[in-house]
């Protein structure tokens, strides 16, 4: 199979995927066959490309001539290789997780549930493989818009309501601020392709190249860096497997992946590092960091003490990025694996309590940790890797970020980890603390206390990405040799 | 046969509209109406590819020869042009059967069809003609029948609108005359290649000149509906007909865009004309048109006020990119000038499908009216993104256009300005989302979805504006190529 096609089809896919769920509508098991043989065949096929991608091939696409000299096309580099592998394998795992979900919550409007987010992969993965800065504002907003009825899903008011703050932050950012950076972007240099060294050297130079870095920041609001992060905590009316595939990986990720394309491909390390224009992206990262933990300290749904925690941990990789040395570079590239695997074992907690014991707050979990003990210690397991120890894959990202602030003697970057870690721990141990030690309240009037472990396909899941986030740990060399090679490194 | 094609295009439609009167039966009228715009398109089709393969084509009336004789004369600009209003017709015809039989009363159908044909006659014509003064000719035949086709509206206040229409329309088209008798006066001639030729020495600071481009800037306006000229067409487009509005939207207000180029750009030509200061004045106005219209858009209860309003911020991107007078911006005003046809016809009519199951189109009568008609609203959507602007639509062709001329010129406040008045679009469309959507249904009803005649036109529609957003080849093409020509300053 050429590799061209393996590229069109990792797009096609879900969206053929798409059109058979929404024609297998009526009958529920065949629909969710579906869901998962397309899930399977898309990581597969996407799998094909890894090796060529290793060996240093560059495989391309270019689509369609879109604007005269501007096309739609793909060019799979090591990020998006690594992104495009992590999304589409936690597809599996989370359509697993979705039926079980689904059907033990009773949800409504299943069909265009599974639609929506087959789209929403479809897009993701084609954010991935984007050659341009065009092709990917092109499905950076159909992201936005296809995700759009699964965080409205419930469709009371509530849902509505976080589902209009939700697509407001998100379009507002990116047509106001992303795409005039793209304009200006294309207006100065004449092109929107990614290169190695960035395109936008001895183009735009002195503060307007701050200016330029600052628009497409905070034009990128999937990468929520404050104060536009708003979107994230709204999302949390969707049903959990948005939250925990969608909301910690896909759209999330496709943020900050876009952040360290736009550093690494648009204006280029080097660039940025002699035009001392960049330096503020520090702080503004770290405060992000640092401001978004004590939120989550404070919230009380776990949910939402979640979608801080994933603020927070986004700002890491925007901040690795930030620190503009190659090996950050590479923390900020496993980073956004490291916390991929973490975040959605998290969700998939929250999602699996929920399920089980309709619980959603945190001070509720007391002593929940016995009756649930799969689902609690692939929480312990998340956690641990929100706060990057061993032996999880958190501690191996967050290692190259510091030795990127070392090497490059930022102690604001340092001093902003350091502080994190000890807030992650604030607001993660206390959890696991309650959840295994404290005594459960006697309350006999409900039957609240009377449940056991999450369906079975929850379970599967939870149990697969805990996995994965202690192999990633165990085993980096994939993602590493891919994070290294983004930076032009070894082969 | 082939070079009677100019001739034949505006004679078809005159000819068949009689014939609705004598025959009477608001079927057979109604087939000769759909019959004849078939044709008018497929005219207009081979005209373009004519003028594509061979260059302008000049058909001189009655052999007489120009500019002695009435000269038809059409380049790409106007070949274009024709295109997108006998495409409109044709829909609109294939459309309006039911939509027209609920929404007139039965004995004055046939009058419908043939002042519709009569007003397809004077567009046409408009567009095709060379000589100015014929222009004024076809443009008081598609006037007359436009009040016409307003004053059949079922609501009493469509005959106060009409009225409004009448007497804004007969001052644009009053003043239109008084600014060609004005180069009458100078130049002798009413041809408009032989006005263009003979003004070319004339001294841009001539009283009598600068006098004959205010009438007819002014006079263009107002058929044009630039702000604030534009307050006959919210009422007009309200009051009129379902059908009748999905029309005149897509064409009429193109036409008398087409015909302001042509006098700018044509006659007058760039150098003159930019000496007079007239492009800035309309700069201005467009930009203010685009935030006022698209504000008080967002306010209306009935949608086709709200399109309406609408539509007016939409001439404004239109003009707006007229006014750079460069290449980059007047392809840009042209290719939006299709764009914006096409969407907007896929928002009237499915607005006149809601009409005609409904009985209204008040928003606080569709709630919940996506659930009984999911195709209708599905257009609706589609198109509503379309005004957004969001990618794989058309709308972001045209506002990717826009902005680059901006940028090309120099003006990044004029391409935010561009950026976020489209950002109100996004408001007025999604308020109409969530309600069609999310709310309840106020009583239970059978409301079914609309039959499958109105169905069709609506997703070619809809369709169209997905399509030409993906593959930009024709539209573009055509529209750049019209551009260089006008802004060349070849007659």
């Amino acid at each position: 199979m050429s590799m061209e096609l393996s590229i069109l089809l990792s797009i096609l896919i879900p969206i053929i995927g798409a059109l058979l769920i929404a024609v297998t509508g009526k009958i529920p098991n065949l629909r969710e066959s579906v869901t998962m043989i397309t899930s399977v065949a898309l990581f597969l096929n996407v799998l094909t490309l890894l090796g060529p991608v290793l060996d240093g091939e560059r495989p391309e696409l270019q689509l369609i001539e879109m604007f005269p000299g501007l096309t739609i096309g793909f060019k799979v580099e090591p990020l998006g290789m690594m992104f495009s592998l992590i999304a589409s394998g936690l597809w599996i795992l989370n359509s697993i997780y979705s039926i079980g979900y689904m059907r033990g919550n009773n949800e409504k409007h299943q069909t265009r549930f599974y639609i929506c987010f087959a789209i929403a992969i479809a897009a993701t993965l084609g954010l991935a493989y984007s050659s341009n800065l065009l092709t990917l504002f092109i499905f950076y907003e159909v992201l936005t818009f296809s995700t759009y009825p699964l965080v409205s899903h419930k469709g009371d008011e509530n849902a509505v309501k976080g589902a209009r703050t939700y697509l407001g932050i998100l379009v507002t950012t990116s047509v106001a601020f992303l795409f005039f950076a793209i304009a200006w972007t294309y207006a100065a240099a004449g092109t929107l392709d990614f290169v190695d060294g960035g395109i936008l050297g001895g183009n735009v130079e002195g503060p307007m190249l701050g200016l330029l870095l600052m628009l497409f920041i905070y034009g990128i609001g999937k990468a929520a860096v404050m104060p536009v992060h708003r979107w994230l905590p709204a999302a949390m009316v969707a049903p959990t497997p948005v939250s925990a595939l969608l909301h910690a990986v896909a759209v999330v990720k496709s943020g900050v992946f876009t952040v360290v394309k736009v550093i690494v491909y648009t204006f280029g390390i080097d660039n940025l590092v002699n035009s001392a224009s960049a330096g503020w992206l520090v702080y503004v990262s770290g405060f992000t960091i640092i401001a978004a933990s004590m939120v989550a300290l404070r919230q009380d749904n776990l949910k939402r003490r979640l979608a801080y925690s994933t603020i927070s941990q986004l700002s890491y990789v925007v901040l690795a990025a930030a620190i503009l040395t190659p090996i950050s570079a590479i923390g900020a590239a496993l980073h956004i694996a490291a916390h991929a695997f973490g975040k959605i074992t998290l969700f998939f907690a929250a999602g699996s309590i929920y399920t089980a014991a309709h619980k959603t707050e945190v001070s509720q979990l007391n002593g929940i940790g016995w009756k649930m003990p799969i689902t609690m210690t692939a929480f312990s397991i998340g956690a641990l890797s929100m706060i990057g120890l061993p032996p999880t894959a958190g501690f191996i990202s967050k290692w190259y970020i510091i030795q990127g602030a070392v090497s490059s003697d930022n102690f604001v970057a340092l001093a902003v980890i350091v502080l994190s870690t000890l807030l992650n721990a604030g607001y993660f141990l206390p959890i696991i603390y309650a959840a295994f030690f404290k005594k459960e309240e006697d309350r006999k009037d409900d039957h609240h206390g009377d449940h056991g472990e999450a369906p079975l396909p929850i379970v599967i899941a939870i149990t697969s990405t805990a996995s994965l986030t202690v192999l990633m740990f165990l085993f980096p060399d994939v993602a590493l040799e891919l994070a290294q090679q983004m930076i032009g490194g070894a082969q | 046969m082939s070079a009677h094609l100019p001739v034949l295009q505006v004679l078809i439609p005159l000819l068949a509209a009689p014939f609705c009167v004598v025959l009477r039966h608001r079927d057979i009228a109604w087939a000769i109406s759909l019959i004849t715009s078939l044709v008018c398109f497929a005219i207009s089709l081979m005209i373009l590819d004519q003028v594509l393969t061979q260059g302008v084509i000049s058909y001189f009336m009655g052999g007489w020869p120009a500019p002695w004789g009435i000269e038809f004369r059409i380049d790409v600009v106007n070949a274009y042009v024709l295109v997108i209003v006998s495409a409109i017709g044709a829909i609109v015809s294939l459309y309006g059967r039911h939509s027209i039989n609920k929404e007139i009363p039965r004995n004055q159908i046939y009058l419908f069809y043939t002042a519709y044909l009569l007003c397809l006659t004077g567009l046409l014509g408009m567009t095709a003609t060379g000589d100015a003064f014929n222009l004024f000719v076809f443009l008081e035949i598609s006037s007359l029948s436009t009040y016409a086709l307003i004053s059949l509206g079922k609501n009493r206040r469509a005959l106060t609108a009409s009225y409004q229409y009448l007497i804004m329309g007969t001052l644009g088209a009053t003043f239109y005359v008084i600014g060609l008798g004005l180069l009458y006066m100078m130049t002798g001639t009413l041809n408009i290649v032989d006005l263009h030729n003979k003004l070319a020495d004339v001294d841009g600071s001539l009283r009598t000149f600068q006098a004959a481009l205010a009438f007819l800037t002014v006079g263009l306006s107002l058929k044009l509906a630039l702000f604030p000229l534009h307050l006959w067409l919210p009422n007009a487009y309200t009051y009129a007909p379902s059908t009748v509005t999905a029309f005149l939207a897509s064409t009429a207000t193109k036409v008398a865009v087409y015909v302001m180029l042509r006098v700018f750009f044509t006659i007058f030509g760039v150098d003159l004309f930019e000496e007079t200061g007239v492009p800035n004045i309309i700069m201005i106005l467009a930009i203010c048109g685009m935030f006022v219209a698209s504000t008080v858009a967002i306010f209306q209860e009935n949608l086709k006020r709200m399109l309406a309003y609408s539509s007016v911020a939409q001439i404004g991107y239109i003009m707006l990119g007229i006014s750079f007078l460069s290449v980059t911006g007047v392809s840009a005003g042209i290719v939006h000038l299709f764009n914006h046809a096409i969407m907007k016809c896929a928002l009237f009519l499915a607005l006149g499908c809601v009409m005609y199951r409904v009985g209204s189109v008040k928003l606080s009568d569709m709630h919940g009216i996506a659930k009984k008609m999911p195709w209708t609203m599905g257009a609706f959507v589609v198109g509503g993104l379309s005004l957004i602007g969001v990618p794989l639509t058309v709308g972001f062709v045209s506002k990717w256009y826009l902005i680059n001329a901006a940028m090309e010129a120099d003006m990044m406040p004029v391409a935010a300005l561009i950026l976020l008045s489209s950002l109100l679009a996004l408001v007025y469309v999604w308020r109409v989302i969530e309600v069609a959507y999310f709310r309840a249904p106020k009583t239970e009803s059978n409301i079914k979805e609309a039959p499958l005649s109105m169905l069709i036109p609506l997703w070619i529609m809809a369709g169209a504006s997905i399509y030409f957003g993906i593959d930009t080849d024709m539209t573009l093409g055509v529209a750049e190529l019209a551009a260089e020509m006008l802004v060349g300053g070849t007659p």
